[in-house]
């Protein structure tokens, strides 16, 4: 004897109406059979046999209202020939909290065992521990070159190629162009059509390839052309990209980097300027990156291409054309996760990262002329976040001032000043500041623009504020 | 499926189906539909929970093109995934304990029915948002191609996502790069509750690939014969480097678009209709028993043998315990080092 339970037809459903019988007893039914109808407030659904087998009762008149969910509803008896298999669909109550036992069959041993020497642990409350991440010890007597950080970001990208048969480029003129901003020159020469492949102006699409391609074993760079673009591409980078590791139990790793410049470039309004940094920083799963200068940008370039996971790489337009001094040493990976500090100081700590770690060393020189000591963090990686450096900052200056280009609302600056709050809230002598783009869409008319994006002088103006001095 | 039919087969030609494989695709599409059958049974007594999208109807389909592909073959799909999971020879139990988000599930319980995975068969999920798949999919054929291998992916979406933007970005670059991608279009007639007439302007949807010079044709996905005979076509020219090539399957389903769907939009009649005249299931079983190839009680044992499975797997599914709370915090990252 098997009985038949009344359905649910949302998981919140606690009771219905059994409407109408659509069997009597005695009668034959198979599975798929429609034998009930059932109905609630908001919609009417039929009940199938899930068994074979003669309704040998009817529980519950039909009409009845106030039906509960796993009730009885009737009864069904196998038919004598039927074979009867061991665990006869004996409807059982429902019951959400199954015993635990051994798991007999597990599909998943094998991702799981992969997994098991390297658990997570819960990182919530705690200030994400940065130690044991440095900068790779430069040999004495290294020498330096002056690169632009477009060249840096070309040099990754080619010892990359050169190193593993897997990572290729793609993207909007990254071939023939030789790059929309001159990032991919050379690149198509060395390595040719195969790995270094123009696309189509089409976003959404090869994003979604790339990460199909990342499932398939490969190592893809995804350049869009500037990351204002990739609001079209931004479904594959989150829902497919950063989220089925977890979703697989981690059986599917996407080792992809997405990758482009961020931010306000020059004159080009509102849709071509945006700063995403907080975007991709607010998602877990995703590794997001944002370096200042050209060493930076080739040594987190090349972890990001090595790193399993997805990589959000931000780089900036305005930047890319400014050069520093890069060591001469073969491979140089630097660590994902932690901050730099650019300049040591006592008074105020200002944290920043990408270009606006320009206008923080600026504001600093210029504040030090004044007696006030500035601390300035560049943070080069958003997600992971070294907050263990800004607070030990803090700890020393009680002083902050969060810079960033983007809108302050939900920004960088917000998540870095509640950390700080959280973590060293009784170091601190005066409330957290932030420096951000004024929260509206970037103009084009270049007085207005100037008004809207932040700048040293507005650092300046909020270190003075933290540290209680006069201010203009 | 279930190990039954899975198994390296000889690369090209694709054989005439034998008697055993006629048989074999009968208890595979037996075994989904007792399998969603059970799925909706543990979902109406509350230990499936969130969406349930059933596959009962649409059997012939992944049964056919899946008798076709190598191990090496990849498969993707949208969020109507159960069918193509069994077909991938993943296990009952394992699909099932996932719908009930139990330890023992293919994602440990992490991923839940429209997000589920196998490395091991090649299976690339299970994704929840309309079309992504195309995409997706055709990057694991462009893996393929860079890496010189004469694998197939199988990109599986419905008429609903046919109508999605990304769909048509994927089609261009494959055919642009020939890549090998066959593109299945499950069309149920449905887009959830948008019947195809009222939701597409071309309601051919193999003609949907015209302008990308993707050739295509329509099948009776209803027909698992039909369905193979047009996969094996599509599949070997994709093998061969001649570029995707468009499936059209003409299926229905019986069952709502997910558990909470009341089906006002179509009559009990049409869904009788179709379950009486052009059930893949029964159309096979009659050409079983006319050709002789089994009696009734050869189809009486198959259906408990299958039965069996389910009913072990529902088992195994509640038993089977909730992930342990330590999971909440594995699998965000890789950890690199």
């Amino acid at each position: 004897m098997t009985d038949i339970l009344m359905p649910a037809l949302s998981p919140t459903m606690e009771e219905g109406k059994l409407a109408k019988w659509l069997v009597k007893e005695g009668d034959t039914v198979k599975p798929g059979d429609v034998i009930a109808e059932i109905e609630t407030d908001k919609a009417t659904m039929e009940v199938e046999a899930v068994d074979e087998g003669v309704i040998s009762k009817l529980m519950v008149e039909a009409g009845t209202e106030g039906v509960k969910v796993n009730a009885i509803i009737a009864q069904l008896s196998a038919e004598g020939e039927a074979p009867k298999p061991k665990a006869n669909g004996k409807a059982k109550a429902a019951k959400v909290d199954a015993p635990p036992q051994a798991v007999a069959e597990t599909p998943a041993v094998e991702a799981k065992a992969k997994n098991d020497g390297h658990r997570l642990r819960a990182p919530e409350q705690k200030v994400a521990a940065a130690e044991g991440l440095h900068d790779p010890t430069l040999p004495e007597g290294v020498t330096y070159k002056k690169t632009a950080v477009r060249d840096a970001l070309r040099d990754a990208i080619a010892e990359e190629m050169r190193r593993d048969e897997r990572v290729f480029l793609m993207g909007e003129e990254v071939g023939q162009y030789q790059g929309a901003y001159k990032v991919s020159r050379g690149l198509l020469e060395e390595f040719g059509d195969r790995r270094v492949i123009d696309t189509p102006i089409t976003e959404y699409g090869f994003a979604g390839l790339g990460v199909g391609a990342a499932f398939g074993g490969l190592r893809p760079i995804v350049e869009f052309m500037t990351f204002n673009f990739a609001m079209q591409a931004i479904d594959h980078i989150i829902n497919s990209a950063a989220k089925t590791l977890y979703m697989s139990g981690g059986q599917m790793g996407c080792p992809i980097v997405f990758r482009g410049p961020n931010g306000a470039a020059s004159r080009v309004g509102a849709q071509h300027s945006q700063d995403y940094s907080a975007w991709y920083g607010h998602v877990p799963g995703l590794k997001v990156l944002a370096p200042y200068d050209a060493a930076d940008a080739k040594g987190l370039l090349k972890a990001a291409i090595r790193d399993p996971n997805p990589v959000v790489f931000l780089e900036h337009e305005l930047m890319y054309g400014v050069e520093f001094d890069v060591p001469e040493v073969e491979d140089f990976v630097l660590p994902i996760g932690k901050a730099r500090i650019r300049r040591e100081g006592t008074d105020v700590t200002l944290v920043a990262h990408s270009r606006m770690v320009k206008f923080a060393l600026d504001a600093a020189e210029e504040l030090a002329g004044i007696g006030i000591e500035a601390e300035v963090i560049d943070l080069r990686s958003l997600r992971p976040l070294d907050t263990e450096t800004v607070i030990e900052s803090v700890k020393k200056t009680n002083r902050i001032v969060c810079c960033e280009e983007g809108w302050r609302f939900f920004g960088v600056g917000a998540e870095i000043a509640a950390a700080v709050v959280e973590h060293a809230f009784d170091y601190l002598d005066a409330p957290p500041l932030r420096v951000a783009q004024k929260d509206v869409p970037l103009p084009y008319a270049a007085n207005l623009e100037r008004l809207s994006l932040p700048n040293a002088q507005d650092i300046v103006e909020a270190a003075k504020k933290v540290c209680y001095r006069e201010t203009e | 499926m279930a190990g039954k039919t899975g198994g390296a087969k000889v690369r090209k030609p694709v054989s005439e189906p034998q008697k055993a494989d006629l048989i074999g695709f009968y208890r595979d599409m037996l075994l989904i539909r007792r399998f969603e059958e059970k799925a909706g049974q543990l979902y109406g007594m509350g230990l499936i929970a969130g969406f349930c999208h059933l596959y009962i109807g649409q059997e012939a389909v992944v049964v056919g093109v899946q008798s076709i592909l190598e191990p090496d073959d990849q498969v993707i799909t949208g969020y109507r995934d159960h069918g193509h999971m069994l077909a991938a020879g993943m296990t009952s139990r394992g699909v099932m304990a996932e719908l009930t988000g139990r330890e023992g599930g293919y994602a440990r319980g992490k991923g839940g029915s429209m997000h589920m995975f196998s490395r091991e068969k090649n299976f690339f999920g299970g994704h929840g948002i309309v079309g992504a798949q195309v995409p997706l999919g055709t990057g694991l054929a462009f893996s393929n191609r860079y890496k010189g291998t004469d694998a197939v992916c199988i990109a599986y979406f419905g008429d609903g996502a046919s109508n999605q933007g990304q769909v048509y970005e994927a089609f261009n670059m494959a055919s642009l790069w020939k890549l090998p991608v066959v593109y299945v279009i499950e069309n149920n007639q449905y887009a959830m509750g948008t019947s195809i007439a009222r939701a597409s302007a071309e309601t051919e949807l193999f003609k949907r690939g015209i302008s990308f010079e993707i050739p295509g044709e329509e099948v009776d996905g209803m027909d698992v014969l039909a369905v193979r005979k047009a996969a094996a076509k599509a599949v070997q020219r994709a093998r061969d480097g001649d570029g995707p090539y468009i499936l059209e399957m003409k299926t229905y389903r019986y069952r709502g678009h997910s558990m909470s769907d009341p089906a006002k939009y179509r009559t009990r009649e049409e869904v009788q209709d179709v379950r009486e005249h052009r059930d893949p299931i029964e159309m096979l079983k009659k050409k079983l028993l006319d050709a002789k190839h089994v009696t009734e009680d050869d189809l009486k044992k198959i259906e408990a043998e299958v039965r069996e499975i389910v009913n072990d797997s529902a088992q195994f599914a509640q038993d089977s315990p909730e992930p342990d709370p330590a999971e909440l915090w594995t699998d965000v990252l890789v950890e690199s080092r």
